[in-house]
């Protein structure tokens, strides 16, 4: 029942906005205050949150080598997934955080009589997470050219490219990402309920942000495509223009459903920094990903490193057992005390 | 308890209502307890080698007492939990990979059917995300300002005594084998996470006595074994001996001398048991052959290091004989013998906590000439490196039909593989000491192998289920090259493998051997001057000894 109450929680914030926005005057509320207040806690929170990553050292180089190590001249390296220089490290992180790469090696295994396990590819979450994460960062691009006057050239490229000619339906062109996005949203929840281990490792905080999203999606959608009559596009660019400018006005009525949406959006940015939506920042900082593999060529500091840690000393190793090394023939640093100095 | 039928356990591992086989749990994990039982628990540690770690300088081990896990009371101190938290926020601030690792997981899943522990046992918890949720769920509730705020509907928990149980019985499930790490999107090491759990427990006085007796023994006697210096000689000498019967050929071989040009440190395992005889009988051979100018040394007899599976101070204390022995002997480099774990420390951390290594020079092989760059720091190389070098350069010379009687596959060990990435060595000396030689299926080898499942200090016997439902998916790879190619024998570079493994093919693959590379290396090495044992076969043909090396112990 998790899931029940991350969609109440969404759908109390539709409702808030939604009802909040029709009370006259406090559309400047849900229009301008407390959109200023999620940017500001949004990188505030994000930029404490990375600092506060950064105080915490890395006292080993930990790398996880899925290659190949750099060793003799005739044993070829795995550059990327064992690398030893920065630019090797560069272009793991690069396809890593681009092409999700670990996810790409997915396996599914299975029991079966006898017992015998089988492994076999699995590569839809992988597929999925790609299409959620960049349609969600082409509809944040494409969301430029409503804070933007005039839209720069290469921004009306972009939407032109995501609208694909081929999917124009109606009026206005439906974008590839709008689907992408949905259809990565719905894949992922479903996921979270069909699949046994991840139903069973889901979390509130696990569905709180796919029913957000999901209704940010739907709202902007129903903006786009549907309800274009209910909402005054003038009046919101001059807004959106305004916010960017530090001079925001409403000068007409907009419409709920803008409400919704910007409140929806809002409250995203608050959570973000305060949740696992956080992954954005860490997969940059994995200690196991970012590292070169090279730390018997070059020796890794640890700030806290305890000199004060000394091995058993092999004076005391000797002390105790120095009369059987002698019997044994082992060299000794002293020779044997007579046997009244011992304790 | 005794240890199921393989009929049983055959049935279990499939049929049993898991998670692992279709089965969903109806009770939430937050609220499914840990229960210990005989067979379920490694037992622990002996108050008296707790007291014996305490009084050391440098290291805590505080809280020693007699408890068990299966009686409701542990005994634990008063204030345990402001002991735990204040020893989690101070790990907190010491390790940045704990931060991110709590923070950024998104429970997507990816790891969950990754782990040998969940594939063997089903137990939810032992879904690498589960497993590290024990922890999370407590850093959340204490140190983030959602759990702080929105508690358990925020996915917190609060510490008790019953999180306690859960964090002893799931961080020694697990065999700090990365295998998870590899497939996270995040690269989150779930050894990072329950090395974390294992020193809080340790704050508390929770360990096993499997890790902290041998840990102690290494302490106090230089190795795991607990052999003082004379026993620890009298095994080599023996297997010297026995080298000396198979091939002719005298080892000479040293103890503690000082001026020696290479200190040579192996698991102690290798001199104490089989199938690590066979390999350490390798070792003689092969330096004795090449002319070697090294030393053996009696109080740094130990490559492993029971302390990574404890704490990182006591991984160093441990660790900081091999640099000590060197420099007192003045040795110019150390080679070091097949181990997992102990590379895994060797590799990634000998040289951050107890170098700079400035007293030695950079390793170079005084038979090739090869200067091996990549140790240049820790001066400190592996045995595949060295020897794969040595044949590179056509050095030493092999008879592969001396291993005729072995088919081999190759199981890459954790730590080599995904904590130093030493991959192809051993595979290019197994390409030149046997005739043949097949791999596992591809999901099962490389940086996608499996644990032997008793890693990290679990290979003690009284777990002994979990042991073999841990290493079911190695053996049963094995099983796959049995099946389609004859393999007889795993060969591997690790000591813990050489002991568990063996186990672990006893109970689901009879008839397949371990053995080292070393084994195999030291088996196919033409000697000088040697004149190899004959043995007259069942026609009355002499022949070498189909045994080789194993004919002799």
């Amino acid at each position: 029942m998790k899931y029940a109450f991350s969609f109440v929680a969404v759908l109390a914030l539709v409702i808030i906005a939604w009802l909040g926005s029709m009370i006259p005057g406090l559309q400047y509320l849900f229009g301008i205050a407390i959109p200023y207040l999620a940017i500001m806690i949004f990188l505030g929170g994000f930029i404490y949150r990375v600092v506060q990553w950064a105080k915490s050292p890395v006292p080993f180089s930990i790398p996880t080598t899925c290659g190949q190590g750099k060793s003799l001249d005739f044993i070829k390296q795995d550059k990327l997934d064992c690398p030893t220089r920065a630019s090797e490290v560069a272009a793991r992180m690069f396809l890593e955080i681009f092409a999700f790469r670990s996810l790409f090696r997915n396996t599914k295994s299975e029991l079966h009589e006898g017992p015998k396990i089988t492994y076999e590819s699995s590569r839809w979450l992988w597929l999925a997470a790609l299409l959620f994460h960049y349609s969600f960062l082409i509809i944040v691009i494409r969301h430029m050219r409503l804070f933007l006057n005039p839209v720069p050239q290469w921004l009306q490229f972009l939407g032109f490219l995501d609208g694909g000619a081929m999917l124009q339906v109606g009026a206005p062109l439906l974008y590839a990402s709008s689907l992408g996005l949905l259809g990565g949203v719905v894949f992922l929840f479903g996921r979270r309920l069909v699949n046994r281990n991840v139903r069973y490792i889901s979390l509130a905080n696990d569905y709180f942000p796919l029913f957000l999203i999901f209704a940010i999606a739907v709202t902007g959608m129903l903006m786009r495509y549907f309800l274009r009559t209910n909402i005054d596009i003038v009046t919101i660019k001059e807004l959106l223009v305004g916010l960017v400018t530090l001079h925001p006005v409403i000068n007409a009525e907009i419409g709920s459903i803008f409400y919704i949406h910007v409140f929806l959006v809002s409250a995203l940015l608050v959570y973000f920094p305060f949740s696992k939506l956080m992954h954005m920042g860490g997969v940059f900082m994995s200690p196991t990903r970012n590292m070169p593999n090279n730390s018997r060529a070059k020796r890794h500091i640890n700030p806290w490193n305890d000199p004060t840690i000394k091995p058993h000393s092999y004076a005391g190793y000797e002390d105790e057992f120095r009369e059987f090394m002698v019997d044994a023939g082992i060299p000794v640093e002293k020779e044997l005390p007579p046997r009244k100095d011992e304790e | 308890m005794a240890l199921a039928k393989l009929e049983q356990l055959s049935k279990s591992v499939v049929q049993g209502p898991s998670l692992a086989t279709g089965a969903q749990p109806t009770k939430d994990w937050m609220d499914t307890p840990a229960i210990f039982k005989e067979g379920n628990f490694a037992y622990p540690a002996k108050q008296e080698k707790v007291e014996y770690l305490d009084s050391q300088d440098g290291i805590d081990f505080p809280n020693a007492r007699i408890w068990s896990p299966d009686e409701d009371d542990w005994k634990l101190p008063e204030n345990w939990q402001s002991i735990i938290l204040k020893g989690l926020k101070e790990r907190l601030d010491k390790f940045r990979s704990l931060k991110i690792f709590m923070d950024c997981c998104v429970r997507c899943g990816a790891c969950a059917d990754k782990c040998h522990f969940f594939l063997g046992t089903g137990d939810p918890k032992n879904m690498p995300v589960l497993r590290a949720e024990l922890l999370r769920s407590v850093y959340r509730n204490d140190f983030t300002l959602a759990g702080k705020l929105f508690g358990k509907m925020a996915g917190g928990r609060e510490m008790t005594v019953g999180v306690l149980k859960e964090w002893f019985m799931y961080s020694y499930q697990c065999t700090e084998c990365r295998r998870c790490s590899v497939f996270c999107p995040y690269g989150i090491d779930t050894a990072e996470v329950t090395m974390m759990i294992r020193e809080l427990l340790h704050l508390v006085g929770i360990g096993i006595n499997w890790i902290l007796e041998p840990a102690s023994n290494s302490n106090r006697t230089g190795n795991h074994m607990g052999l003082q210096p004379h026993t620890f000689k009298d095994n080599v000498d023996f297997l010297a001996e026995d080298v000396e019967a198979l091939t002719g050929v005298k080892i000479n071989h040293s103890f503690n001398r000082k001026g020696a040009e290479v200190l040579f440190i192996t698991p102690s395992a290798d001199v104490f048991a089989e199938p690590g005889l066979y390999t350490a009988m390798g070792y003689l051979a092969l330096f004795e052959q090449i002319g070697l100018d090294y030393t053996w040394s009696t109080y740094a007899s130990e490559g492993g290091n029971f302390g990574l599976f404890t704490s990182n101070e006591l991984m160093k204390k441990l660790n900081a004989k091999m640099y000590a022995e060197a420099k007192r002997l003045g040795v110019k480099y150390i080679i070091g013998g097949e181990c997992g774990h102990m590379w895994r420390v060797v590799h990634q951390y000998m040289d951050t906590m107890n170098g700079p290594a400035d007293f030695m020079e950079v390793p170079k092989s005084p038979i090739t000439g090869t200067v091996f760059e990549n140790a240049k720091s820790t001066k400190m190389i592996h045995i595949s490196e060295f020897t794969a070098d040595l044949i590179k350069h056509g050095k030493i010379k092999f008879d592969p039909s001396r291993n005729a009687n072995v088919k081999a596959t190759y199981h890459d060990s954790c730590n080599p593989a995904r904590a130093m990435g030493l991959m192809d060595e051993p595979r290019y000396i197994l390409d030149h000491v046997v005739p043949g030689w097949v791999e596992m299926p591809e999901n099962t080898i490389r940086e996608q192998t499996f644990c032997c499942g008793s890693g990290t200090g679990l290979n003690t016997d009284e777990i002994m289920e979990l042991r073999m439902r841990a290493g079911l998916p190695r053996a049963n790879a094995v099983k796959h090259v049995i099946d389609k190619h004859d393999v007889n024998m795993l060969s591997c570079v690790c000591a813990i493998d050489r002991a568990t493994l063996t186990s672990l093919m006893d109970y689901w693959n009879p008839g397949c051997g371990v053995c080292g590379i070393s084994e195999l290396v030291g088996n196919a090495l033409i000697m000088d001057n040697e004149k190899r044992a004959m043995g007259y076969g069942a026609d009355g043909t002499e022949s070498e000894l189909p045994d080789g090396l194993r004919t002799m112990v």
